[in-house]
């Protein structure tokens, strides 16, 4: 940037713009090693995706894939600040540099990636927007709701998928909208609506929190695609490109067999040159993202391939029990698909 | 050079108030530079980070639904008007508050000083429980602990099966004008300014002859009766749709969002508890000499508060009362918590969050609330300037 923030501290804006002349344009992964940790914004408290559990720690699939970002560049998944933050929180944060990269489920929309300053990276969890409602109702199909109470959160798009869903049905709903989460399930719960509507990820999680968890069922219907992942600021290809091809990484590990125990053997015998190439054996892959070349070696070796990640933080071995459905590989059914690293 | 120590031609730049003025051109000139670096430093990382700009985005489609718009609102309506619609919002939950504010608040001041030991007690109390309790706090606690705690719609609470209470809110029914009924508001109009006139009639001629009319009463009378005995010879022009539990809620009649009235309620008995020490404390300043006078005019209670004391005391209140009521425009920005739609929680919030225009939204957020801010204050000052003492 050409201009320092030398009279920013004095003006009362300055808490915005001045974050926006500071954070230098490129070379966030200069930034991110001088200070000597990544700073990485997540949900406030969503489990499975972002949430600390009982010793303070955070986990879960979001949480997991800044430790994947940060094992990358410092060979460390513990050198991570996460920054709590909420839906209408999330993006200023990004934009004015206050956090390194944004994980914190959130959608890939085109008005988010283009006009906002942002780029997505990569989609990790393929979601959609469901409902949840008290079992005792009797719903059987989204026409049912007609005249019901919606809880929902504030600044997602849920909010506007709901305006495009229902007018256009004939279905009339009425909103009731919250800050966090956790107050929209609260809501739920104390019946300030019928229906508690969010991606369905977020559904089987909300559930957990309510005081009856078998009372309430999620509907089969979905009525948008949620591509949810990483963000990081426009402008910085190589930060960009460090984010996204993490997340390849990953999923190009559970893609060939490679996991958090197997990754060293893997690493000293190669079973293939797919393998040789992910684990830096062969040709210069970490190099040229500006990393060293064990970079997705690291990755898979402190925190996991995809497939474990997602069946510890959000599957069969989480109180989630969300099925990989949509989010299987590729070549088992679902539609997660990583580039080739060659 | 043409000095003259006796001074008829002082060179000019000796002259305090010519350099008076130069200063002054200096600091605003680097003031204005300063804003136009600021601004234009701002707009270029905003470019450079391809972040749109502009007031542009008040004319798109909004495409989301607010759950209580005092005007006609859905989710084909512009950005331009969530922002109408959150101000009105925000606007009717603190016009509810001032008001009622202001009466417990009175309420309870005076009651704080009465000789009566158990009111006085229960006054201090009140107080001293609401003034210490954060707003925040005192919001969730009606809104999750009381409003929350009431039955669901199909279990509701009513009275008279025509008033509803769930956790939804209250439902009352809703008054449908039939032709005919414009009369009424027209009789509205007249009762009040007939009983206008009566006051002042009625003050003259208590500065006249000494005699008063018993006013209050007289002028209730008017304004209630006039548009009660036009509405009843018109006919009764007016239909209600009763509320009636369809489905999932109530059809008809008209809803109270529950977050309005937690809103409301901690919003009015919170800032109450700072009033009545405002009220406490005016009263306290008027001179013990003024209440002992009026008694050895053998006043009435009643009228040594209303025509002595509290006249007085407004000196005092007025200036502290609009600090409260400012106070109490700016805390309903705290709605965002319990999702009352007010300005913040739809526009600076959602909006924001949906176009991204942080900067333009912020800064229209602030305008707002310093326009009205400054509205109520030049209303008080204006309050203030009338009940001043006037010296003659």
């Amino acid at each position: 940037m050409l201009y320092k923030n030398k009279f920013m501290v004095a003006v009362p804006a300055a808490l915005l713009l001045g974050g926006l002349a500071t954070t230098s344009q490129a070379a966030t992964l200069d930034d991110v090693k001088e200070q000597g940790s990544l700073t990485c914004g997540v949900n406030v408290g969503l489990a499975g995706f972002s949430a600390p559990d009982s010793d303070g720690k955070w986990q879960g699939l979001d949480v997991e894939t800044c430790r994947g970002i940060a094992a990358a560049i410092f060979g460390d998944p513990e050198k991570v600040e996460f920054t709590p933050l909420t839906a209408k929180e999330r993006f200023t944060a990004l934009q004015s540099g206050e956090i390194d990269v944004l994980s914190r489920n959130t959608t890939w929309t085109a008005t988010r990636d283009n006009s906002l300053g942002l780029n997505f990276t990569a989609t990790t969890f393929y979601d959609g927007q469901g409902f949840m409602v008290s079992k005792d109702l009797g719903i059987e199909s989204l026409e049912d709701l007609n005249g019901a109470s919606i809880c929902i959160q504030s600044g997602t798009t849920h909010e506007l998928n709901l305006a495009d869903y229902f007018p256009s049905r004939d279905i009339d709903i009425n909103t009731v909208t919250f800050d966090t989460p956790d107050q929209t399930a609260q809501g739920f719960a104390h019946g300030r609506c019928d229906v508690l509507t969010s991606d369905t990820s977020q559904l089987s999680a909300l559930r957990l929190q309510l005081p009856e968890p078998d009372s309430v069922e999620i509907l089969e219907t979905l009525i948008s695609k949620e591509p949810l992942g990483p963000v990081v600021r426009q402008g910085d290809d190589q930060w960009l490109d460090i984010v996204q091809w993490s997340i390849f990484a990953m999923i190009n590990a559970e893609e060939m067999g490679v996991n958090s125990d197997n990754v060293d053997e893997m690493r000293d015998n190669p079973p293939n040159p797919g393998v040789a190439r992910l684990l830096g054996q062969d040709g210069n892959y970490g190099e040229q993202l500006g990393l060293s070349n064990d970079w997705a070696y690291n990755i898979i070796k402190e925190v996991g391939n995809y497939g474990e990640v997602f069946s510890s933080t959000v599957g069969e071995d989480s109180p989630l029990k969300i099925q990989r459905g949509m989010n299987a590989l590729w070549n088992e059914g679902g539609i997660l698909y990583a580039p080739p690293i060659r | 050079m043409s000095r003259s120590p006796s001074g008829d031609r002082v060179a000019l730049w000796r002259n305090p108030a010519f350099r008076a003025y130069v200063l002054q051109g200096v600091l605003l000139a680097a003031l204005a530079a300063l804003i136009g670096f600021i601004v234009t430093n701002t707009m270029a990382n905003l470019e450079a980070r391809g972040i749109s700009t502009g007031f542009g985005f008040l004319d798109e489609r909004a495409g989301f639904s607010i759950p209580q718009t005092l005007i006609e609102y859905s989710g084909d309506s512009t950005y331009g008007r969530t922002f109408i619609v959150g101000l009105l919002n925000t606007l009717l939950v603190s016009a509810l508050g001032i008001v009622v504010a202001t009466i417990i608040g009175f309420a309870v001041g005076i009651a704080r000083l009465s000789p009566n030991w158990l009111l006085a007690r229960l006054a201090g109390a009140y107080v001293e429980i609401f003034r210490n309790i954060p707003l925040l706090v005192q919001i969730l606690f009606w809104y999750f602990a009381v409003l929350q705690a009431l039955p669901s719609p199909r279990q509701s609470l009513s009275l008279l099966e025509i008033v509803f209470i769930n956790v939804r809110g209250l439902v009352i029914p809703d008054p449908q004008p039939l032709s005919g009924f414009a009369a009424t508001p027209w009789a509205l109009l007249v009762g009040i300014i007939a009983a206008i006139t009566l006051g002042v009639y009625a003050k003259r001629r208590q500065a006249r002859t000494g005699k008063a009319l018993p006013i209050y009463w007289l002028g209730a009378g008017l304004i209630i009766g006039t548009p009660l005995l036009v509405f009843l010879l018109t006919g009764a022009p007016l239909e209600w749709s009763i509320p009636e539990l369809t489905g999932f809620n109530f059809s008809g009649g008209v809803r109270v969002l529950p977050e309005l009235v937690a809103l409301w309620l901690a919003l009015s008995i919170y800032t109450a508890s700072f009033i009545a020490e405002i009220v406490r404390s005016g009263i306290q300043s008027v001179p013990e000499g003024q209440v002992e006078a009026a008694n050895a005019l053998s006043l009435p209670g009643g009228i040594t508060l209303r025509k002595v004391v509290i006249p007085q005391a407004m000196r005092v209140i007025v200036p502290q009362l609009t600090s409260q009521y400012l106070n109490l425009i700016k805390n309903s920005s705290l709605a965002t918590a319990i999702g009352y739609p007010d300005l913040v929680a739809v526009f600076s919030g959602t909006t924001l969050n949906q176009t991204g225009q942080a900067i333009e939204i912020v800064a229209m957020t602030m305008a707002v609330y310093l326009v009205i801010s400054l509205l109520v204050s030049a209303l008080m000052n204006v309050y203030n300037a009338r009940t001043l003492l006037k010296e003659r």
